[in-house]
């Protein structure tokens, strides 16, 4: 008598594909990975073209602050962008607000019983709501008016272009008190007291860490590994395959290592910058609000197809208008971060800077027709665009060649993701 | 005796996943009208594209002979060098040129890169005359009707100087007498000499002018008929694989009380506010029952479902609608489906799918609410529905990450049904449920759609194959211009019967 064996195999088989190999898993996520190796190599590159300045301490913290502006908006511009939209106002917003900001706390006189208005923290609020404000105007015309969104955000462009100016009467208004300064000029606290290494000490210097700091990067990792294991423990218990143990345990170490490296390099100078935090605080939420939240999937949703998103009960309108408010409000906070950090607020701030945030965002894999883009990928190419510009100006590149090379980065990573869809097409 | 013009030879295709032709063998003789029949998803558009090179020479397995000599097209451009044009379903006409412009485009009457409008004109108005329409050449292609424009893609084709003109469902949206024009053109080619493949689903059409036939089913020749020996069974035996009585899978209706009710519903056109499309329909559907919509193309019966889902289409809609005899508000598509009723298009692509994102994603979006708490979904859970779906409706993908750009029509139509059964709805419309999918994927929708009207719900079908509403459903409402014209049950229903409902409000109407 024959033994047929089953097409798809004997049960030992069957166990064995639900863990893929590993280096099918790994071509699998190269798309995702690809990025971060691009990163890392620039970082690399200019590490050795500017004779080890790029990954000095305080210039990482400055890559950081340099770049804080363009992440904080970029991340509302992914969601304008999976949307299937675009929106060209968000330098001049982030100006203008910059402007607001600067006329609350500097520029304008207050009476006594509204000098509340003045205060830090509230003026903070009053333009967070500004710009959310703006950006809901310019949503509601886009979502319930259907004026195509490259319209209506490049009048709004012109308008606070325009607004800016004339609320700062073409002065620079400045300079900010210090909490506000604090936003983008301050670090956390080391509650918990400096630690000296004397054993890697540098031409008689020691090297003292900011203790905090690492801390907290030892727990965002230590957060990071416990939250894998249990995600893949219980994708496992429900029977779904995983990732192999080997790719999984490389990038749970590759990631780790990178955080505490980074971590180190900051602590090493002056710890977490404070903006560091509010980005990071940032940056997790859009990561959870793309991934889990009903909300994110339905930007995803209507962005692949607005028909068949609307026939399906989304509420593309209302979506819509949410997410050019959300914008706003991070184009205001972008434009506080800018200001504090210049400490006074120009006529010309935020001017051009919605090309370098859009450029990120399609650097980092978005496509142009909506429905595609990560929030790590819009991270990644801002820090891609940021780090060229540091690397190139301390080498003392001309800013003409910058611009072209930078243009020349956009083209090539566009040029490159397509070429990849199109080969596992 | 004439002799082969073109021989097509073991032809060959594969696209990533499916094989769409296996050794298809396909001879034509020299100026013959040459029938190419088969289901949806057959092949028959494939194979033409195979021999008009636009699945270039080296992308397919076989040979393709072609006035004695082999032939390696790498392009359009290569074919129509050699006098085979094929005209495609969706027509290639750019609407805001005008009917010469569109003739000579990519082949304009020009010296030197400067056009000859003279030249255009006149040529424009011959071949226009060769095809039997007498339209102002200037005229912009918008503004003729479909018939016309058809005809205007076959002047483009003669002045190609085609010699074998292929004509892909060339009266699928034409009228009765346009089609007519169109056929006893084809008759009149033939006397010059051009050699036509015309592919078709309507039998009449291909009896009164084709010489032969080739059947094609699941990739494969089945076999080439003289027209004289043909009859439409033998046709539909041989394009089935299987007789007549095995395309519907069998029921035992169990129906109960009313679920819903529409009262008096009227539509108006969303950009001409004047014109009445939906025009006071009264309709019902029972528990566990499944209901047909029959009638011709434009009759108003997609236009009516998508206005009842969440007033979709359409302005201006009044009337009422009852769910167990309680009045629910549909206003909104939120408000329908959290009413209960489903509407799954009849353009997958355009409204039911989103293409780019993968199987998972478009199961679960018209119901986020059962896969999440406090608007955090559950990835597990979300995972376990799509899987749970895949089974259910036969989904054949490698895993439900699977982009459903990529699926078949029949398994995007299963995406689609997985994504409204997900929903739970009482009452699901199903608009041209099986348009464009294989034989065996509808039967499994047809095992579907009983397993649900076992389950209780009540299902409307709109369709524009009667076999198919005959086949399904237990009861028909027949509709014409906006109006419920005819109301029968299915047993007591026939082809002709519901033709003579909808021929008799016409009379009336007009």
């Amino acid at each position: 008598m024959t033994v047929h064996t089953a097409p798809t195999g004997t049960p030992a088989d069957q166990a064995k594909s639900s863990e893929l190999s590993f280096i099918g898993a790994l071509r699998a996520n190269m798309r995702d990975y690809g990025l971060l190796l691009a990163l890392i190599l620039i970082m690399l590159f200019f590490q050795y073209f500017t004779a080890g300045v790029l990954f000095k301490p305080v210039n990482l913290t400055n890559i950081i602050l340099q770049n804080s502006y363009i992440i904080v908006m970029a991340l509302g511009m992914l969601l304008v962008i999976v949307a299937g939209h675009i929106d060209l106002s968000v330098g001049s917003v982030s100006g203008f607000v910059g402007a607001l900001a600067a006329m609350l706390m500097v520029g304008w006189k207050f009476p006594p019983e509204l000098a509340f208005l003045a205060h830090p923290i509230v003026a903070g609020a009053i333009c967070l709501l500004a710009g959310a404000a703006i950006g809901a105007a310019q949503g509601y015309l886009i979502a319930y008016h259907k004026i195509p969104s490259f319209i209506v955000t490049l009048a709004g462009m012109l308008i606070f272009k325009g607004l800016s100016l004339a609320i700062l009467a073409g002065k620079s208004v400045g300079p900010f008190p210090t909490e506000f300064q604090l936003l983008s000029a301050g670090f956390i606290p080391d509650l918990i007291g400096p630690t000296t290494l004397p054993w890697l000490a540098e031409n008689g210097q020691n090297v003292v860490l900011h203790t905090t700091t690492m801390v907290i990067a030892i727990l965002a990792v230590v957060g990071s590994v416990f939250f894998s294991i249990r995600t893949r423990a219980r994708r496992r218990a429900r029977g779904y395959d995983v990732e192999p143990f080997s790719l999984f345990v490389v990038k749970n170490l590759v990631i780790a290592a990178l955080v505490l490296f980074f971590a180190y390099m900051l602590a090493s100078y002056r710890g977490l910058p404070n903006v560091l935090v509010v980005m990071g605080v940032l940056i997790a939420f859009f990561v959870f609000l793309t991934k889990r939240l009903t909300f994110g999937r339905r930007i995803y949703a209507l962005g692949g197809n607005l028909k068949a998103a609307a026939l399906s009960g989304v509420k593309t309108e209302r979506t819509t208008f949410y997410i050019f408010a959300i914008m706003g409000a991070l184009a205001a906070l972008a434009g506080m971060i800018y200001a504090a950090r210049l400490n006074s607020a120009t006529p010309k701030a935020g001017q051009g800077l919605e090309l370098d945030v859009i450029a990120a965002v399609f650097i980092g894999g978005a496509s142009a027709l909506g429905g595609v883009g990560q929030v790590a990928g819009a991270v990644i190419g801002a820090f891609i665009m940021g780090v060229m510009n540091n690397g190139m100006s301390i080498m003392g590149v001309n800013i003409d060649w910058q611009q072209m090379i930078k243009g020349v980065v956009l083209l090539a990573a566009v040029f490159f993701d397509l070429y990849n869809k199109n080969r596992s097409a | 005796m004439s002799k082969t013009i073109l021989e097509m030879r073991n032809i060959t295709k594969t696209f990533p996943g499916v094989k769409a032709l296996s050794d298809v063998n396909l001879d034509v003789q020299e100026g013959e009208i040459h029938a190419i029949c088969g289901e949806n998803g057959a092949g028959k558009s494939t194979l033409m594209k195979v021999l008009s090179g636009v699945y270039p020479h080296g992308s397919y397995e076989g040979h393709i002979v072609y006035k004695g000599e082999e032939q390696n097209f790498r392009s359009i451009r290569d074919s129509e060098h050699k006098g085979i044009v094929i005209i495609h379903q969706e027509l290639a006409l750019v609407p805001l040129l005008s009917i010469a412009e569109n003739i000579f485009l990519g082949n304009e009457q020009a010296k030197n890169g400067v056009i000859d409008w003279d030249e255009t004109r006149d040529g424009a108005r011959k071949l226009l005359a060769m095809v039997g329409l007498s339209e102002d050449p200037d005229t912009l292609v918008t503004n003729i009707g479909l018939g016309k424009q058809q005809l205007v893609e076959i002047a483009k084709a003669l002045s190609k100087q085609v010699q074998l003109l292929i004509l892909d469902e060339p009266t699928a949206s034409l009228s009765e007498k346009d089609s007519q024009a169109l056929l006893d053109l084809l008759l009149e080619f033939k006397k010059q000499g051009i050699t036509s493949i015309i592919i078709s689903h309507k039998l009449n059409e291909i009896s009164r002018v084709a010489d032969r036939v080739t059947v094609i089913r699941d990739g494969r020749t089945i076999e080439t008929m003289d027209t004289n020996d043909i009859t439409e069974d033998r046709i539909i035996t041989s394009m089935v694989g299987r007789s007549l009585e095995d395309r519907y899978p069998s029921r035992e209706p169990k129906i109960g009380d009313v679920v819903l009710e529409v009262k008096n519903w009227s539509v108006y056109h969303p950009q001409h506010r004047e014109r009445q499309v939906i025009k006071n329909i009264d309709i019902n559907l029972r528990k566990g029952e499944v209901v047909g919509i029959a009638g011709l193309m434009g009759s108003g019966r997609t236009e009516f479902a998508m206005s009842l889902f969440g007033k979709s289409y359409g302005q201006k809609i009044s009337g009422e609608v009852f769910k167990n005899g309680r009045k629910i508000d549909v206003a909104n598509v939120g408000k329908a489906i959290a009413n209960g009723i489903a509407y799954a298009t009849e353009d997958r692509k355009n409204y039911g799918l989103n293409l780019i994102d993968h199987i998972k994603h478009n199961t679960t979006i018209a119901n986020l609410a059962g896969i999440s708490r406090w608007g955090v979904i559950d990835d597990l859970a979300e995972l376990d529905v799509a899987n749970d779906y895949r089974k259910k409706t036969n989904i054949r993908s490698s895993s439900v990450y699977q982009v459903t750009g990529n699926l078949s029509g029949g398994n995007q139509q299963k995406v689609v049904l997985s994504k409204w059964l997900y929903a739970n709805p009482e009452v699901l419309i199903l608009d041209e449920p099986t348009r464009g999918i294989d034989v065996g994927a509808k039967y499994e929708i047809y095992t579907i759609i009983n397993q649900l009207a076992a389950q209780g719900k009540a299902i409307l079908v709109i369709s524009s194959e009667m076999p198919e509403l005959l086949g399904i459903t237990d009861r028909l409402y027949v509709m014409n211009e906006g109006r419920i014209v005819g109301e029968m049950p299915t047993s007591e229903a026939s082809q002709e019967k519901i033709m003579r409902s909808i021929v008799r409000a016409e009379g009336k109407a007009s």
